[in-house]
């Protein structure tokens, strides 16, 4: 992302009638928005008993996200905290019901009512302090508290979401686990930073994080299948948990020097990400000879 | 908004313990016809707050609702019909839902409550 709406006012500022238009009539906006809401679907595993489900779609919008819950038969209650982008909601006559709802203030549904719950693009937000009153770190406990209340248990929910960096990251991580949540991070096309999209899949109930995490991987095996079948250029999937250890490791292998595997990998990367590399040869890697 | 998101609301208030159901205050009720799916019926009445449905569909204006309801109603047709109509076609465009404890009104506009907590309400 090139540029970050977060940085440049508060959601409910930023969304004003002429912005909330533009972002409903892109059809580039429109077409990512539905897979992103399909694929969050998707990783929301339902169970597949045909009979519809009650969703929250938080962080609505104009209701792109409900619009692939309600394709798929399932009722839907949307929350966003901008009036002009729930105006058009209403203009486009989405079928879940809409409130005008700030999910920093937290929840308010009875317990354990909810099958389940999807984000698209939310849940950065509430790591802006936009008002003196806002403190991020209480702003996101309330609202995975009272998330977790609501959803009743083996419920899952899915949120996609662009952090700003690993920091941020960690913040909306600590604070879902605090909630009681198990889960991880899911990385679609973890290689490209324009495609690259991070899902944060919680598990409510009994569950141990060790088996939701194993569970993300299964899904993300049978994913990459289907990705070959369709013959896609990317190495999509990987799972990863937060890991404070991750950039120790990272200083480790600096030290022993890169080598020639690292610099084929490296240039398997860039080709997959469509750029030109020189062919790999016996020279590549190679040490220059020492009186060069 | 249906009477299906009103029965899973509660006022969020902070120091409010109780802050269900939220009473409503209806102005203009607008009906919407929804295809009706029994298994879904069948599995929301295990979570529908039976006595706050009934009073909030009486605020609607729709009478026809049983005061007591079990599991063994959903076997009959004109039950379930009632039932679809009150939790899906019913829709609340203007009026207020009221706090049950603190009384406080969250105003409902082109069918949206507007659920925004003043500061010092959080």
């Amino acid at each position: 992302m090139a540029s970050r709406p977060e940085r440049i006012a508060p959601p409910e500022i930023f969304y004003d009638d002429t912005e909330a238009r533009k972002y409903t009539s892109s059809s580039r906006i429109i077409e990512i928005q539905a897979s992103l809401s399909e694929r969050a679907l998707e990783l929301l595993a339902l169970p597949e008993d045909g009979v519809p489900k009650l969703l929250l779609d938080i962080g609505c919008g104009s209701g792109l996200s409900g619009e692939t819950l309600s394709e798929e038969g399932h009722h839907w209650i949307g929350l966003d905290i901008s009036p002009s982008m729930l105006d058009i909601a209403i203009e486009r006559e989405v079928e879940g019901d809409l409130l005008l709802s700030d999910m920093g203030q937290g929840l308010g549904f009875r317990p354990g009512v909810i099958d389940g719950a999807i984000s698209i693009s939310a849940v950065q937000w509430l790591c802006n302090a936009d008002r003196s009153s806002h403190n991020p770190r209480l702003r996101l406990k309330a609202f995975f508290t009272s998330l977790y209340k609501c959803l009743s248990n083996g419920a899952k929910a899915v949120f996609q979401v662009y952090p700003e960096n690993n920091d941020q990251r960690e913040l909306i991580m600590n604070a879902a686990m605090h909630a009681g949540f198990a889960g991880g991070i899911v990385v679609d096309f973890p290689h490209s930073s324009k495609k690259r999209k991070e899902f944060l899949v919680l598990a409510c109930g009994q569950l141990s994080t060790n088996a939701s995490l194993s569970q993300g991987k299964n899904e993300d095996e049978t994913r990459l299948s289907d990705d070959d079948s369709d013959s896609e250029d990317e190495e999509n999937q990987t799972v990863r948990n937060l890991d404070r250890h991750r950039h120790l490791k990272r200083q480790k292998k600096s030290k022993s020097g890169k080598g020639r595997e690292w610099i084929l990998r490296k240039k398997d990367q860039m080709r997959r990400r469509g750029n030109d590399v020189p062919q790999d040869t016996k020279y590549t890697g190679r040490k220059r000879k020492g009186r060069f | 908004m249906r009477l299906l998101t009103h029965n899973m609301l509660s006022s969020n208030i902070k120091g409010v313990v109780n802050g269900f159901p939220l009473r409503i205050e209806a102005e203009k009720v607008l009906e919407k016809n929804v295809e009706m799916n029994s298994d879904f019926l069948k599995k929301m009445f295990e979570k529908i707050e039976w006595k706050a449905f009934v009073e909030a569909s009486r605020g609607m204006g729709y009478t026809e609702l049983p005061e007591e309801a079990d599991s063994s109603m959903l076997d009959s047709d004109e039950f379930l019909n009632r039932f679809h109509h009150a939790l899906l076609e019913l829709h609340l465009e203007e009026g207020a839902l009221v706090c049950p404890e603190t009384g406080r009104r969250f105003p409902v506009r082109k069918g949206i409550p507007n659920m925004l907590l003043h500061e010092d309400e959080v």
